[in-house]
Parts: C-alpha cells; sequence; structure tokens
C-alpha cells in the first residue's frame, strides 16, 4: 500500500474535486474567464498593431530603406542618392526581397485655381510601386500612372476636395531643383486615390519618376530605394546583405529604425501581453489558492486518516497538486475553447469607425482583426499551468506535512 | 446592528487564512487599479494639454465648414475688430485672431512648401506655448512687420538662422499670385519634431497683405480658465455672435476629433481589463461566501428555530461582505495611493515609451495624477461588485428550512 498506482491517485483527486462541486464550479468559472479575457484581449491588440505595423510599414514604404546619410534629417533634394546599379542591383536579386521600388520623394506645393497646399510629392515607378506600397484597388476615379514616364498626377481624394478639382482638371506642382530654382509644371489629374488613413490622402501626390527627374535637373538620381520581404518580423535575417551591397556611402536601415514608433510598439506588445497575463493571473491566483486550502482544511481528518493507513505524504502532495492540476486543465480547455469561438466570428474585422480618427492617431484603420496568435496562446496557458502549479504547492505540501494523530484528533 | 456587525466580524476571523485571500484578492486588484486609472487620468490630462496648448486652443470660431475643409476663402472678414470684441465680451486677454495659407518657402539654398500661419503677436502669446519656446531671436512685436518665426528644425533644413531672408511664394486669399520676402526673427523649439519641422508665424498685418486677405483671417482661439468650463464658453460665443450666422464656435473635441477618439479608444479597451480584473474579484468573493453560508448551514438552522429571521441572518451575510470589502478597499486604496504618490513624483517611464510619447505629445516620463476621483473609482467599483457578489448566498437564506438546516452534517 506504500506505492499506490497512478489510476487511483487521478481517481482520488478527480472525484475529491467534484466533492464540493458549487465551489469547484466558481473556480472553474473563473479560470475560464480569466483565460479567455488572456487570449481575448491579447488577440485584439495583436490585431491592432499588426494593422499598425502593415499600414505604416507599406507607408514608410518597405521594410528596408536607402537613403543619402543625411536625407533623414534633411529630406532635401539635394541629398539624392543613384539609382540602385552594380553590386547592390545584384544583391536586390535574392530570393528574399519580394519587391523593391526607388523614388523621388520631395516637399512640394500643389496648386489649383481655388486653392494651395503643401504636400510630398513622389515620382514613382509605378510597377514596382504597386508592388511596394501603393494599393492599386484605392484607385476610386481614373487610373493609376502607366510608367516612369507618364505625364499624368494622382492625388487623394481628400486633397481633390480642398484644391475643389477633379479628374481630368489641370494642377500646378511646385518645387526646387538641387540648385535652388523653383521647378513647376502643369499635370493633368489621371487619378483619384483613397487611402485607408485620411492623412496620407492629404499628404501623398504621384506623378512619373522620370517626369519628375526631369523637372527638377535630377538625372538618373532619387531619394529613397524601399525593399519589401515576405514578412517584417523576418526583415534582421536579410537586410545585411543589402546594407553590406549598397555600401557605406548611403543609409541602409531597417524598419524598426526608419519609424521607431513602430519599431517599440512590437516589443512594447510583447511586453504587454506578458505583463497582462501575470497580472490576471495574479488575481486568480488568490481564489485557486483559497479553493485548496479550503479543500485541504475539510479534510484533515481524512488526511490523517489515510497517512495512518499508510498513505506517504508525497502521495498526499501529489494528491493535492494533481486536483489544482485537474482544475486549472478543465479551466484552461473551456476558456481556451471560448476564446477561438469568439475570436472566429470577429475574424472578418470589427467596425471601430466611431473612434476612426484617434485610431489613426495610433495609426491604425477603422477595422480591428483580431490576431490570434499561437505563441500568445501557449504563453498563456503555460504560464497559468506552471505558475497554478508552483502556487499550489504550499498548500499542498501544508496537507502532506499533517500530523497523522492530531489531525484525526481534529474536528 | 452593532450585534449583527459584531457578529459578522467574529464570523469572518473564524476562518483566517480564507478572509485574507479573499481581501488580498481585493487589495491586488485595487493597487493595480488605483495605479492604472491615475496614470490614465494623467496621461490623458497631459495629451490634452500638450496638444491644445501648442496650437489648437481650447475653443475656435471659425467660418462655418472651415473645419472640415480648411479652405482659404472660408474666411472670416474683419477679424481683427472681431477678435477685439471677444476679447470685451469675455473680459480676457487669452484670445487670439490667425490666419492659415500655404507657401512655397525658399531660403537660398532650399525650399519648402509650408503652411504659414498668420497671428496677433500680442495676444498668441496668451494661447500659444510656441512665442514661449523661442531659443534663438525674439517673437515679433509689430503686426505688419515682414517676419517670420519658425521651428528649428525647419531652420536646419532651410539653412537659415535669425537675420536671414526667406522668398514666400503663394497664391492669395482671391487665386491671384502672392510672393514676399521675410527675415527670419526668431526660432523655436518645441521638443516635438514634427511641430519643430512645419510650423511657421508671420505677424497677421503682413499676412493679410501678403495674401490679399484685406482684413480677413481664418480662426479665433480661445483659451478659457480650464476645459471644464468649454461648453458654457461655447454658448456664450454661439450666443454673441447670433447676428453672424456665417460664423461656429467650435471645441477642442470637435478641433482635434482624434485626440478624444484615441482617449475614448484607450479607455474602452482600459476599462475592458478592469472589468475582466473586478468580475475575477466577485468570483472569489462569491466563492468564499457561498463557502461561508453552506458550512453554517446547520448553525443558521439553530438561529432561525430561535427566532431569528431570514432578513436579519441576510444581512449578517452582507454585513460580513461589507467589513471584508471595506478592508479590501481601504488596505488596497491605502497602498495604490502609496504607490501612485511616490510615481507621481519620480515619475514612471517603460521600454518603449520614449517614442509612444513623442506620437501622443507626451513627455518622456509619465506623472500619474492623483485625486480623490483616480484613487477611490476603481476600489468603489469593486465594493460594490463584492457586495453585488453575495446577494445569492444571502437571498438563499431565505429557503432555508430550520428543521432541515439543523440536520445537515
Amino acid at each position: 500500500m506504500s506505492r499506490l498506482p497512478f489510476s487511483a491517485v487521478f481517481t482520488l483527486a478527480w472525484r475529491n474535486l467534484w466533492r464540493n462541486h458549487r465551489r469547484t464550479t466558481i473556480m472553474l468559472a473563473a479560470i475560464t474567464v480569466g483565460v479567455w479575457a488572456m487570449i481575448f484581449m491579447t488577440a485584439l491588440m495583436r490585431g491592432m498593431v499588426d494593422d499598425m505595423l502593415l499600414n505604416g510599414i507599406r507607408s514608410m514604404p518597405g521594410e528596408v530603406q536607402i537613403h543619402h546619410p543625411l536625407y533623414r534629417d534633411d529630406p532635401s533634394i539635394n541629398n539624392s542618392i543613384p539609382t540602385p546599379s552594380g553590386e547592390l542591383l545584384e544583391a536586390l536579386q535574392i530570393p528574399e526581397v519580394v519587391a523593391w521600388t526607388s523614388r523621388v520623394r520631395v516637399s512640394a506645393v500643389i496648386q489649383s485655381e481655388r486653392d494651395s497646399r503643401g504636400i510630398i510629392l513622389l515620382g514613382v515607378e509605378p510597377a514596382s510601386e504597386i508592388l511596394v506600397s501603393f494599393d492599386s484597388d484605392s484607385i476610386i476615379e481614373g487610373r493609376f500612372l502607366k510608367g516612369s514616364y507618364d505625364r499624368g498626377l494622382v492625388i487623394g481624394a481628400k486633397m481633390a476636395e480642398h484644391l475643389e478639382t477633379e479628374l481630368g482638371k489641370r494642377v500646378v506642382v511646385m518645387s526646387q531643383d538641387p540648385d535652388n530654382n523653383i521647378a513647376d509644371r502643369g499635370f493633368r489629374v489621371v487619378g483619384i486615390y483613397k487611402a485607408k488613413l485620411a492623412s496620407l490622402e492629404e499628404t501623398y501626390v504621384y506623378a512619373g519618376r522620370d517626369t519628375i527627374q526631369k523637372l527638377l535637373n535630377l538625372d538618373n538620381k532619387v531619394s529613397e530605394i524601399a525593399i519589401t520581404g515576405e514578412d517584417y518580423r523576418n526583415v534582421d535575417k536579410w537586410y545585411p546583405k543589402i546594407k553590406q551591397a549598397a555600401g557605406d556611402s548611403v543609409d541602409t536601415l531597417p524598419w524598426y529604425e526608419v519609424n521607431a514608433y513602430l519599431g517599440s510598439m512590437m516589443s512594447m506588445m510583447d511586453g504587454f501581453v506578458l505583463v497582462w497575463v501575470i497580472v490576471i493571473f495574479l488575481a486568480l491566483s488568490f481564489g485557486l489558492v483559497n479553493t485548496l486550502v479550503m479543500a485541504v482544511f475539510e479534510r484533515i481528518r481524512e488526511i490523517g486518516l489515510m497517512q495512518a493507513l499508510g498513505m506517504r505524504p508525497t502521495m498526499i502532495l501529489y494528491q493535492i497538486l494533481l486536483e489544482s492540476f485537474l482544475l486549472l486543465f478543465i479551466g484552461l480547455l473551456i476558456g481556451n475553447v471560448l476564446a477561438v469561438a469568439t475570436i472566429i466570428p470577429l475574424q472578418s474585422g470589427i467596425d471601430i469607425s466611431a473612434v476612426a480618427k484617434g485610431m489613426e492617431m495610433m495609426g491604425t484603420s477603422s477595422m480591428l482583426y483580431p490576431a490570434l496568435k499561437i505563441n500568445d496562446m501557449v504563453l498563456a496557458n503555460v504560464i497559468v499551468i506552471i505558475l497554478g502549479l508552483l502556487t499550489s504547492i504550499l498548500p499542498a505540501w501544508r496537507a502532506a506535512s499533517y500530523d497523522p494523530i492530531k489531525a484525526l484528533n481534529t474536528n | 446592528m452593532s450585534i449583527t456587525l459584531r457578529m459578522a466580524w467574529r464570523n469572518l476571523w473564524r476562518h483566517k487564512r480564507r478572509t485574507w485571500l479573499t481581501v488580498g484578492a481585493m487589495i491586488f486588484s485595487n493597487l493595480i487599479l488605483v495605479f492604472a486609472i491615475s496614470l490614465q487620468f494623467g496621461s490623458y490630462q497631459m495629451m490634452i494639454d500638450n496638444t491644445l496648448k501648442a496650437y489648437t486652443g481650447h475653443l475656435q470660431i471659425q467660418h462655418d465648414g472651415y473645419n472640415d475643409e480648411p479652405k482659404m476663402r472660408s474666411s472670416i472678414k474683419g477679424i481683427i475688430p472681431l477678435a477685439d470684441s471677444v476679447r470685451q465680451h469675455l473680459n480676457s486677454d487669452h484670445i487670439a485672431a490667425r490666419g492659415v495659407a500655404f507657401a512655397m518657402t525658399s531660403s537660398k539654398e532650399r525650399s519648402y512648401g509650408l503652411q504659414l500661419i498668420g497671428v496677433e503677436p500680442d495676444f498668441e502669446v496668451n494661447v500659444s506655448s510656441l512665442p514661449g519656446l523661442i531659443k534663438q531671436g525674439k517673437y515679433f512685436s509689430d503686426s505688419n512687420a515682414a517676419e517670420i518665426v519658425i521651428g528649428s528644425v525647419l531652420a536646419r533644413n532651410l539653412r537659415v538662422t535669425i537675420g536671414d531672408e526667406l522668398t514666400l511664394l503663394g497664391s492669395g486669399h482671391d487665386g491671384s499670385f502672392a510672393a514676399g520676402i521675410v527675415i527670419v526673427a526668431g526660432i523655436f523649439e518645441s521638443g516635438t519634431a514634427d511641430i519643430d519641422r512645419s510650423m511657421a508665424q508671420l505677424p497677421i498685418g503682413y499676412f493679410q497683405d501678403l495674401f490679399g486677405m484685406e482684413d480677413r483671417g481664418h480662426n479665433i482661439v480661445i483659451n478659457g480658465h480650464d476645459l471644464s468650463q468649454v461648453s458654457l464658453l461655447q454658448h456664450d460665443l454661439q450666443n454673441m455672435l447670433r447676428d453672424r450666422n456665417e460664423l461656429v464656435v467650435l471645441e477642442w473635441d470637435v478641433l482635434q476629433p482624434g485626440l478624444k477618439q484615441a482617449i475614448q479608444a484607450d479607455l474602452a479597451s482600459a476599462w475592458f481589463m478592469y472589468g475582466v480584473l473586478i468580475i475575477l474579484v466577485a468570483f472569489s468573493v462569491l466563492n468564499t461566501q457561498l463557502m461561508s453560508v453552506l458550512e453554517r448551514t446547520r448553525e443558521f438552522g439553530v438561529m432561525m428555530a430561535l427566532g431569528v429571521k431570514p432578513t436579519r441572518l441576510g444581512a449578517l451575510v452582507m454585513t460580513e461582505t461589507a467589513v471584508m470589502s471595506g478592508l479590501g478597499l481601504a488596505i488596497g486604496a491605502f497602498f495604490g495611493l502609496m504607490l501612485t504618490y511616490y510615481l507621481s513624483i519620480v515619475g514612471f517611464s517603460y521600454p518603449g515609451m520614449e517614442e509612444m510619447a513623442a506620437q501622443f505629445n507626451l513627455p518622456d516620463r509619465m506623472y500619474p495624477s492623483l485625486s480623490v476621483l483616480s484613487i477611490m473609482l476603481g476600489p468603489s467599483i469593486i465594493f460594490i461588485f463584492s457586495l453585488l457578489a453575495s446577494i445569492y448566498p444571502a437571498v438563499r437564506l431565505f429557503f432555508l428550512q430550520p428543521v432541515i438546516a439543523m440536520r445537515a452534517v
């Protein structure tokens, strides 16, 4: 009788668990709610940050950018770089690079006969621009540029409203060339786009790259080269190759350095998930310990009797721990199922346009797509099981170290 | 009542460990709520203040439609006399008129498309923090001087310093060509790169000349004593302007809808999290009180047989909960207060906060704001939910049959 088979310990733990079914049910409900909240909230926040990063990286654009070393502090036409050639052009062919584009990006003023606005003028090569940054579905009127020699202009819907202009009308764009002569030129509006974030519509105006290079006497130079890979999380694996090929005369930066806010969001999110899971666990742990302490308290005599009959203290320890494990396990199971069941119907997006302008400040769009990550679920489950068992050790150990004689004599 | 209270107190300590564990759950949650709510209140206040102080102000008078479609021609006629009469009406100096235009701004070496703000030098100082942030040169004093004040990043990008000339090219109020030369009089440094990169101010008299505005401008900024009075001010001003129905008076949350909505979105997600904590505490209380009622079935049966009414027993259970929750509230709020007070002095920061703060016009360190509301709000809600959770165990007593109860194990 000194060694009980596992099945017997399991049966004892299982039956003990349901002796006070009310208490067990309430505790299970608490664990379920806690675990559901851990996973559900994490999925919402992950979804928000994912959207923020994807939008951010697409409008930046690219996971890696190459600039003139002075360009980031002084985004002027004078800080331009040559279009990729030689070693860099070869490096851009590596399989990790999904697409790349080079663009002229300068501050400019756009004028219609009605009004004028400050803008960022982008001289782009349309075919690769679409792969890296521009969403061709966002054109709501007219067309996107046809080639880098296209002489048309594509502006945002909001900008068209400000300027009181429309498709087919002419507008004037003014900027400076490298000798600081004001260069201006009339363009016909050939397309109007609608962006996810309204602020982009008011900022970016697209024109053909060669047209802009000619206008600004830039020869073959560009302001930036933007490169996109498969997944922004893996950028560190391939960007050093590009950096090396690009050389020291230019600045090659991954997205999280180009935009420190976006970069910090990703690590902050990981921190948030951990803190959230632990806070919820701690709130749960008081109830868990309470349940076990009471369960042991009610059974002091019984435990004394079992010990008197020869059951080893370790077996009692195992039994209480197993009870705690079963409680946690069932709670986790229901909590996980419930979380998945509530997240799946929301996969098509939650409309949060009521606070769209606020979300725009954070850099996300007005639809929230929960992102259920396997890693987050595993983290939540592992933390609850491991910390849960750790907090159960104390009551279990107390139960195992009762003196059988004293225990038998308690009421 | 005092006997109920005494019985409740003694009953609580029959199971010391259980009571302390339940109170512990409350203290933990209260601590978190006090800290988080104080931090939230503090950061919202700072977000609003910093954003409004830099430019927007508490209220603005604008031409109807200008806020949605800021067009040059949606302007206010006779803006300076109007601003004067508002100043008289409110008997306050914290009112300033402005004009807004876009122009290509060129130095010898560089050109940028910029938004230019025409301001009343004497009064802009009262509504915006920028004039006070001049690091080089000085703010203008003459409303008609051909001078400009720009941000430090812009000055660096344009490669200009105090006394240099800038050429402005744009279109005027009637769509005609507008051009002028101004001298850099001051350079300010707000610390927010976006503002320092994009903001440029001219004296409004010169601004009106340059852009052919005649006596027009685009908005009048009004700052009240504090934000809580904004709605009153809005009514007062709208009333004062009733014979100029082309004008509207807009509050800050209309002028900066993003700010209010960012706060709302943050509040919604925060309250979801607080809600979960509160529910977990409520479960804890429910469990404890239900168990403590169940194990006293015999005792309650005897008491009822002796003539104690179920109402009295129910009140006893509720009193026990109230005492327990009161302990949780007092201790939790106390430690929450200590923690928050400490952090409100030394400040608080976490990795990644600097970047986050820059996005929302916040400083690098946060200082939670301490108020009775921020301290008591969370603990009070937990107190109420604990009482709600013990209604079920208390109500069960009404269905207790004394004879059966006395035989219970």
